[in-house]
């Protein structure tokens, strides 16, 4: 399985996500933001950082990257695409996810473990998980409150779009284990046909116990479970 | 720029509530925006309005949570018209 991790200037968890990419048994290459063409990839991943510093709104330059037309061409085609936190602001810039993300409701960056709820199993990058299982899985971000018009957060409801939601240890969603403001708690999301995530918590850093949590392992279980069902 | 009616503005909020605490009391409401200035080489000021508003579109705003609007068109001094 050959993935790409593209990298921005300002990305700073690349080396993690290259990192966990290599631990589910794929084979990651580095993409620089001016480079072009992603044929032959069996996945795009999109890490998270302050590309361009954030300036102007997180992930709007980015956006404007070379690459990102080809992330959009290979997106749109069906590719498998992953966007995690700036990744994820990224998508959203780009429109290849609805809606958007703004500061945090409570003005201050927020960096911490998180309880997320598997909304959904039955996507390319949940399937290892059990619907309804809680993960705990890191957060670092000052933009991650996520938002949309009202129409856009009825037909993401309504088409089942929202997979990972903040949650107390109950498991459900409460103002107090929201942490940023998001919408019903919105913490990743996949587009309508179901091969674009985006999410704010990092999965790439609860990797191994060392490091407080193996919860996110299952993410990349899944793409390449999937990837590979899809290959035979 | 300047956020969409509507949309929660966590900074605008948070000025709110320091100006209603030094005895502003009759505030409203405080929105957060900010201002882009641009030097722009163009033939006429509709023209420069017309590449800023595309500008605007393209890259400067979000739709999603910020209206914009262009404004206070004028010639530098010294410019070539």
């Amino acid at each position: 399985m050959k993935v790409a991790v593209v990298t921005f200037p300002g990305s700073n968890c690349d080396y993690d996500l290259y990192k966990a990419a290599q631990q589910v048994g794929a084979e990651p290459t580095f993409i620089w933001h001016r480079e072009r063409g992603l044929d032959g990839y069996d996945a795009v991943l999109l890490p998270g950082g302050f590309s361009y510093g954030d300036y102007l709104r997180a992930g709007a330059i980015a956006r404007m990257s070379p690459v990102m037309e080809d992330v959009i061409a290979y997106a749109t085609k069906g590719g498998p695409v992953l966007g995690i936190c700036n990744g994820f602001q990224i998508l959203c810039e780009a429109g290849l996810l609805p809606g958007a993300l703004v500061r945090n409701s409570g003005l201050k960056f927020a960096s911490k473990d998180v309880l997320l709820r598997v909304e959904r199993n039955n996507t390319i990058f949940t399937s290892s998980y059990t619907a309804g299982q809680v993960l705990r899985i890191p957060i670092a971000h000052g933009e991650g409150n996520y938002e949309a018009d009202r129409e856009t957060l009825e037909r993401i409801e309504e088409g089942g779009q929202v997979v990972f939601r903040y949650v107390d240890s109950a498991g459900d969603t409460t103002d107090d284990a929201n942490p940023n403001g998001s919408w019903h708690g919105i913490a990743g999301l996949v587009n309508e046909g179901g091969n674009v995530l985006g999410m704010m918590p990092h999965p790439e850093r609860a990797m191994e116990d060392l490091l407080g949590s193996t919860d996110g392992i299952g993410v990349f279980t899944s793409l390449i479970a999937s990837l590979s069902a899809l290959a035979s | 720029m300047k956020p969409r009616p509507g949309l929660l503005d966590p900074q605008g909020k948070a000025i709110h509530h320091a100006l209603n605490s030094l005895g502003w009391d009759g505030v409203a409401d405080v929105r957060v925006g900010k201002a882009i200035y641009i030097d722009v080489a163009a033939e006429s000021q509709q023209a420069a309005l017309e590449v800023a508003d595309a500008m605007c579109r393209k890259l400067l705003a979000n739709p999603v949570t910020e209206d914009y609007e262009v404004s206070g068109i004028s010639e530098l001094e010294g410019a070539g018209a």
